[in-house]
């Protein structure tokens, strides 16, 4: 399915003077990935169509527990199913490092690694630190079609929650899910 | 700025009184540590600031990675049931390392309550809807970790020491 027929990646963020670190805003369209989530497993975005995904880039593995976002993600995977939605973390982190994270937290979504080449998925969606070799602490809604439908670019030391994630899936499907 | 969605009502379990300048909501997890580091700071907020201070507690237990979190937090929503939430409420943070069932069930005895009615509950969920009520409130109002407190209805994203509260609450004014 070619996705780049549907709609036009808009050009801000491209050129000179314009501001680092603008992700991807809402109205793009995803850019396809295919990143592996195990030592011997891939994960594709086109896996997703037909359902609304969340792609939640982070900077690293092992943060702080009671603070860290995708244990938060981890405990509120009830209400993104509500919505049918699927959730995505994304990090530079490789596949072995994802597979203890992941394994300390319960973790029962994937987790992607963009780690080689290094960030190429990131920076993709413009959400790739260079000085730091990270992701940026970026959130994506992606719309059933693989068009990104909600866009936030979070203070990377800040976990900015899932409010924002559910108001989104409330406008993408046009209803709150009480 | 995050906002508290869901205002203080009469489901929630509230110290303190309904004119107090000051209303102070905890989203909190009886088996976070950090939670439990922040309970003693708490009480010295009430002691500062009296009559002044409203305080409420709502459940926001972090299953995943706390396996007695939610066990504890039905036991508080038991005692409840017999007037008895905020004595069940500081006593299991006291005793926060130690909060399997059997323990749940002898703490529950030693206030005089029925372990046997609490067995049954823990094992028929009666509680389980309330919290989930409180935690998806939580997670509308931005609640993104545990303890997450909010001042007059605004999330307070500072740290949880004394000196740090109190000078949030300076600013909330």
């Amino acid at each position: 399915m070619n996705l780049s027929s549907q709609s036009v990646i808009p050009l801000t963020g491209t050129g000179s003077g314009v501001r680092r670190n603008k992700i991807l805003p809402a109205g793009s369209v995803a850019p396809p990935f295919s990143l592996s989530v195990t030592p011997n497993q891939a994960l594709a975005l086109r896996e997703f169509l037909g359902r609304p995904v969340i792609l939640a880039f982070y900077p690293a593995d092992w943060s702080p527990v009671c603070g860290d976002q995708m244990a938060l993600y981890n405990e509120v995977m009830p209400e993104f199913a509500r919505y049918g939605a699927a959730m995505v973390g994304i990090s530079v982190d490789n596949v072995w490092c994802h597979a203890a994270f992941a394994a300390s937290r319960n973790l029962h979504f994937p987790l992607a690694s963009d780690f080689e080449p290094k960030g190429h998925i990131a920076r993709l969606y413009r959400a790739y630190r260079e000085g730091d070799g990270t992701c940026e602490r970026a959130l994506f809604v992606v719309d059933r079609h693989g068009i990104i439908a909600w866009s936030y670019l979070s203070p990377v030391a800040v976990n900015p929650g899932a409010d924002g994630i559910l108001e989104a899936l409330d406008k993408l499907t046009g209803k709150l899910v009480g | 700025m995050n906002r508290l969605l869901v205002p203080v009502n009469a489901n929630d379990h509230i110290q303190g009184t309904p004119n107090a300048e000051w209303t102070l909501v905890e989203y909190g997890d009886y088996e976070c540590p950090v939670c439990g580091q922040a309970y003693p700071i708490v009480k010295q907020l009430q002691e500062h600031f009296g009559d002044q201070l409203r305080f409420v507690f709502r459940n926001f237990p972090l299953r995943e990675i706390h396996a007695n979190a939610e066990h504890a937090a039905e036991t508080a929503e038991f005692a409840a049931g017999y007037g008895s939430f905020w004595e069940m409420h500081d006593v299991l943070f006291e005793n926060q390392e130690y909060l399997e069932d059997e323990v749940l069930i002898g703490l529950t005895a030693k206030m005089g309550l029925s372990a046997s009615k609490l067995r049954r509950s823990l094992a028929s969920e009666v509680y389980r809807g309330r919290i989930d009520l409180d935690f998806r409130g939580g997670i509308r109002s931005g609640v993104n970790g545990t303890p997450t407190f909010f001042i007059n209805g605004v999330r307070h994203d500072g740290g949880f020491g004394f000196e740090m509260l109190l000078r949030a609450f300076a600013e909330a004014d």
